[in-house]
């Protein structure tokens, strides 16, 4: 589903990803972990399409497709959604007209006709109950004034609409009191399908309690410098990232 | 100054000559009141000319030229043969409001405003100056500065007609009042408009004013608004302008309030060629409240300069104020906001902002936030950016698969919002989300041909 | 407010200038008055080459030709431009190698104003070119500079040694032409400083002068010509204190800075000239143009002034922004009290791609006195990418002041980012309140709002220099706040 191959990325002329390589099949869930600065987020920025990053070398095929030179809303249309780390207010767009925009966009790309207005009214009230969204989120301007977890189950709510093949979720768990981590994990579980796939951003274990990853990566300077399976990532919890460190060290 | 208006009667002529010329016609077709302060302006006109941008508060638009060249001078009232309801129709239609017609500044003579509550009277100024010379008389020419400010003298100096709203003590008009205003003519053509609002104490109404034009040749429009807020009153007042590109509007609202009042004026140009629009709020009785909004979309080569001037002349007074421009093509735009509060005038909270943003290379954007401050106990600021769309808005909503442009509209009219949102009156509130948001699909502005703008097309669907 | 803050208020604005002396040393003066002969002979007594007349009397024709500007929110009175001496010089032009020659009673002054002249301010670092009435006294330190190239020196000094240089750029920033005050200037400038750093030096020490008025009806015009080559540096320092005196004077002074590639150049003033009496009289007119041009890429010119002196102040020091990747700032704190009226701010001219500009203004209104910001931020139509913020913020003690802003934005290219923002406030009386509850006085609580209301640019100013600012502001406001 996803292959990234020997992928460089640099922002003024800084490098901060130095050689990513990652195959995603569908069905699976990966998490990226590592310390901070390593190039997680970058990894998602660039991945999602975000013009601030150059990329230099390499390639990611999604879909059997190279995206690299897809307009960040062509890659959504494919089915790659961001969850954001810090998802972005926008005063005076409602959630429901942006969301209806954007869903019915994706449906344009797939050639289905988009939805009516009581049609979608509908679909957005079943969601909100399978992530447990607040109904008055929807009433109000994207992300404005939402607090920190109500944010991130915005993010959620919007990856339930929008059904991505794949979901790449840039530390949906920091900054989240317990119950709405369990929130956000229980709607990441429940959207799970043998034909999508999730990869998960965090630097702690935390969330990986919850939701159950098949590989666990650990991302240092810029590269994948170690894979496993999920015990990798209690490795790291008792152990921290200091003998990532040392053994990867500057190099 | 001489600003000379070719082919009047055939002839060129200044502005100057032009009212010697016709002054006597003049005077014998008004009443006194209105007659009364001619000598003044003229005297006033003399020395002050119409303002070039060497004039501080019109140093960004220069208005010469402007009043300069072919023009025929709208010297008496109007003659239709022609329903004005059957060539103009509201594009509002689901308002139910009361509605009267003015024809190039003249009081439409087959207006029928209906039923109103009662006392209220909403009619011709040149009608009151005849029936009720003594009640025109407390207000005309008190707040519009017609000897210090060149167009207002131009204004006073020509002064004919107009409307007047009156809404007595204590009565709340529930309907809208819809005042059209309509611009139509075979020549180029020169108009003067005198307006009187008074509203007394604990009333209340919401009056629209919706400029047009029916046809396609060039527009001066120089109209003057003068308006009274009584204690406790209420007023709305909204200014619609949607003129084509080869119009010029010098639309002035001078508003005084009294204590407890509370007034709010929002200037939405969504066309015009060149539109300086001057709100000078004077609160005057404390506690007054006084908001001015306002939202320009400009393309081509249109300009708009909103000029304010809020007045705290007594304390404990509160205004606000929100001018917010998107400007497209080789548009130019500019924005004054000048707040002056008086000695004594403490416990006074003035807020403002100006934001704007850029389309194009070719846009410009002057603004001016002032504070004028001589008491100590105030609350003021002042805030004014230009800039571009969030690029962080930008990409969160292209991550959700809406494109470049679907974002671009969204983000601008998420901008214009948060002025849209402040329109009371709800039809007009709808009417104004939808015009706008036409305007941001490009459904609107790009007049595929304008022959009056002198940019390509094939037809004229932007007049 | 309450009868028992009036009173404070009333104590605190009623400081009288602390500085109030003057020195009396023998003076060579020309005559009152000012005609193409006085401008000759002005620059004949200084012994200048013909381009430097020349250059004077262009800037005279120039200026008989202009009138005053009348835009700014001052109350000027009525100048009699040939009711002052335009040409004054301590007699004896001293040659000093040592401390010891300085002529006592200069010495005396300038003890008594604090200003460390001897050694002291050579342990500090400070070179001190100390510039009495229009006639460079002494200069320190030149030879440590002139060791790494640095030149360092009067002006009259640089149009003899350096005439090259000085032809070069003297009016390459602000034409003779600019303005009114600017073409006085140009004709009858009497002395000031020129510093000239060369590529790739960093002046190891922050250069000063310190300026006074002394001579009785002598109007004191500077010119200041800073020059810094590419990759160098430098931190110069105005401070200015003049004694007290009955009539007004004129002080109509040229800064020019020039910055080339990579360049950088901080320039601090600290402005006392004498405010005039509590009832008005007297006080120094102060109109400067000061301007940086940052004409090479990644050039920076930084513009900090605390101002609390003169009777009437007009001041813009500016930046223009030429070379691509510049950066201009302004910190200002500016504060007014009594009958000072003050109309000062910036410009920042963007031409340049990706040019950055910081403006932050601090106004202080105390007695009855007038304090306006007034600023300009212009993008042309190249400067693509161009980024400014200005906060302009004012602080009213008493009602009787008046505080005023207007700034200008005049935004020509859509990539730029602009954003201007402005409160005006007055000390909270729950501020005071809270302060008082906790044992500090009314007075120290103030000023210790006001301190931190203006922290932001004290900070910017070298160590000592903010020290000596932060005095004066304690000094002006002394019985002058509430």
């Amino acid at each position: 589903m996803l292959s990234i191959k020997n992928l460089h990325a640099k922002i003024e002329n800084k490098e901060i990803l130095r050689g990513i390589d990652l195959k995603v099949k569908p069905g699976e869930v990966h998490a990226i972990m590592g310390p901070n600065g390593s190039g997680k987020s970058t990894l998602a920025s660039v991945l999602a399409g975000n013009e601030m990053f150059e990329v230099n070398e390499g390639s990611v095929e999604f879909n059997g497709k190279d995206i690299l030179e897809m307009a960040p809303e062509d890659r959504a249309r494919e089915g790659l959604f961001l969850s954001f780390q810090y998802p972005v207010e926008i005063p005076g767009v409602s959630m429901v007209n942006f969301l209806r925009t954007s869903l019915n966009e994706l449906r344009k790309y797939k050639g289905e006709d988009p939805l009516s207005a009581s049609e979608f009214l509908k679909l957005m009230r079943e969601k909100k109950n399978l992530v447990e969204i607040d109904s008055d989120l929807t009433n109000r301007s994207v992300n404005e004034g939402f607090s920190g977890g109500e944010k991130k189950k915005n993010e959620i709510f919007q990856m339930a609409m929008l059904e991505p093949k794949l979901s790449i979720l840039d530390e949906t768990d920091s900054g989240l009191d317990i119950d709405a981590l369990r929130v956000v994990a229980n709607g990441v579980n429940k959207l799970k399908r043998p034909d999508n796939a999730t990869v998960l951003i965090t630097h702690y274990q935390r969330l990986l309690e919850y939701i159950v990853p098949d590989f666990v990566h650990v991302l240092y300077h810029g590269r994948i410098v170690k894979t496993g399976g999920k015990e990798l990532a209690h490795e790291l919890e008792a152990n921290g990232y200091d003998w990532i460190k040392k053994e990867f060290g500057d190099k | 100054m001489e600003n000379l208006i070719k082919n009047i009667i055939g002839k060129d002529i200044s502005l100057v000559e032009l009212f010697e010329e016709n002054r006597s016609k003049i005077e014998e077709q008004s009443f006194s009141v209105l007659n009364d302060q001619r000598e003044e302006a003229f005297d006033a006109f003399q020395e002050l000319g119409i303002p070039s941008n060497k004039v501080e508060s019109y140093k960004y638009t220069n208005l010469q030229p402007l009043f300069t060249g072919d023009f025929t001078f709208s010297l008496k009232p109007e003659t239709l043969t022609e329903n004005v309801e059957d060539i103009f129709s509201c594009d509002v239609d689901t308002l139910d409001s009361i509605t009267i017609y003015m024809v190039n500044g003249w009081y439409y003579t087959r207006n029928n405003p209906g039923d109103l509550p009662q006392g209220v009277r909403i009619g011709s100024l040149a009608r009151l100056a005849e029936e009720d010379p003594d009640f025109l008389a407390r207000y005309y020419g008190s707040r519009a500065p017609h000897l210090s400010d060149g167009v207002v003298a131009l204004n006073t100096m020509f002064a004919q007609d107009g409307f007047f709203v009156h809404v007595p003590e204590g009565v709340v008009v529930e309907k809208p009042i819809q005042i059209v205003n309509i611009l139509m003519s075979e020549d180029a053509l020169m108009t003067t408009q005198r307006n009187l609002v008074v509203m007394e104490d604990n009333s209340e109404a919401r009056i629209m004013v919706c400029d047009h034009t029916l046809t396609t040749n060039k527009f001066v429009m120089n109209s003057v608004t003068e308006g009274f807020v009584g204690k406790e009153a209420r007023l709305d007042f909204y200014n619609l302008q949607n003129q084509h590109n080869a119009t010029t509007q010098v639309a002035g609202l001078y508003f005084e309030q009294h204590e407890r009042s509370h007034l709010a004026t929002n200037n939405l140009t969504l066309h015009a060629g060149v539109a300086r629009n001057n709100i000078e709020l004077k609160l005057a009785g404390e506690h007054a409240e006084g908001h001015a909004y306002g939202l320009y979309l400009l393309d081509k080569n249109q300009h708009v300069d909103n000029f304010s001037y809020i007045d705290h002349a007594v304390p404990e007074c509160f205004s606000d104020e929100l001018f917010k421009g998107v400007l497209d093509d080789h548009s130019t735009g500019s924005f004054t906001g000048k707040i002056m509060v008086r000695p004594d005038a403490q416990k006074t909270n003035a807020y403002q902002s100006n934001n704007n943003l850029l389309l194009t290379n070719d846009a410009k954007m002057n603004t001016r936030p002032q504070l004028e401050i001589y008491a100590d106990d105030v609350k003021c600021s002042h805030g004014a950016t230009v800039g571009q769309l969030d690029e962080d808005a930008m990409f969160y909503l292209r991550t959700r698969g809406i494109n470049k442009e679907e974002s671009t509209i969204l983000l601008m009219y998420a901008f214009a919002y948060e002025v849209i949102e402040k329109i009371k009156v709800e039809p007009l509130r709808e009417q104004i989300r939808a015009l706008v948001e036409k305007r941001f699909r490009g459904e609107l502005d790009k007049c595929h041909s304008c022959v009056v703008c002198g940019q390509k097309g094939t037809d004229l669907s932007c007049l | 407010m309450s009868t028992e803050q009036d009173k404070i208020l009333e104590e605190v604005t009623k400081g009288e200038y602390k500085y109030g002396f003057y020195t009396d040393i023998e003076m060579d003066t020309l005559p009152k008055g000012l005609s193409e002969d006085v401008v000759r002979e002005i620059s004949k007594r200084k012994g200048e080459p013909e381009f430097m007349t020349e250059f004077r009397l262009e800037a005279y024709r120039n200026w008989l030709k202009m009138k005053t500007p009348e835009w700014a929110h001052l109350n000027i009175p009525e100048i009699d431009f040939q009711d002052i001496i335009y040409y004054a010089a301590p007699k004896s032009k001293p040659k000093l190698d040592s401390m010891d020659d300085v002529d006592p009673e200069l010495k005396a002054t300038f003890d008594k104003l604090g200003i460390p002249l001897e050694e002291q301010k050579q342990l500090a670092g400070v070179a001190v070119d100390a510039v009495m009435d229009s006639v460079s006294v002494k200069t320190t330190f030149k030879e440590t500079l002139a060791e790494k190239g640095i030149i360092f020196c009067s002006i009259s000094e640089a149009i003899r040694e350096y005439p090259d240089l000085v032809k070069q750029y003297l009016g390459s920033v602000v034409p003779p032409n600019d303005n009114y005050f600017a073409a006085l200037n140009s004709a009858v400038f009497s002395d000031g400083s020129f510093v000239y750093i060369p590529k790739g030096v960093r002046s190891p020490v922050e250069l000063s002068t310190y300026f006074r008025i002394n001579a009785m009806n002598t109007g004191q015009f500077e010119r200041t010509l800073i020059v810094a080559e590419d990759d160098s540096y430098v931190s110069y320092l105005e401070g200015c204190t003049a004694p007290q005196r009955d009539e007004n004077q004129l002080h109509a002074a040229i800064v020019e800075i020039v910055a080339m590639e990579r360049a950088e150049v901080k320039y601090s003033t600290v402005q006392n000239w004498y405010p005039g009496d509590k009832n008005g009289k007297g006080g120094i007119y102060n109109f400067v143009t000061k301007r940086g041009l940052c004409k090479g890429d990644y050039s920076k010119i930084s513009w900090t002034q605390v101002e609390t002196g003169s009777a009437i102040t007009w001041k813009y020091p500016s930046c223009v922004m030429m070379g691509d990747h510049s950066t201009g700032e302004f910190y200002s704190v500016a504060l007014t009290n009594n009958h000072q009226q003050a109309d000062t701010g910036t410009k920042m001219i963007h031409l340049g791609k990706n040019t950055k500009s910081l403006v932050v203004s601090k106004g202080i209104s105390a007695g009855k006195s007038q304090n306006s910001y007034r600023g300009l931020v212009k993008v042309s139509k190249r400067a693509e990418n161009a980024r400014n913020f200005s906060q302009c913020d004012s602080l009213l003690l008493g009602d009787k002041c008046g505080a005023h802003t207007f700034p200008y934005l005049e935004i020509n290219n859509n990539t730029a980012k602009v954003e201007h923002e402005a409160t005006t406030s007055k000390i909270g009386e729950d501020q005071i309140f809270y302060c008082n509850q906790r044992g500090i006085d009314t007075e120290d609580a103030v000023g210790l709002i006001v301190n931190g209301y203006v922290k932001e640019v004290i900070n910017k100013l070298p160590m000592e220099f903010a020290v000596e600012a932060q005095k004066l502001l304690e000094i002006s406001l002394e019985g002058s706040v509430g």
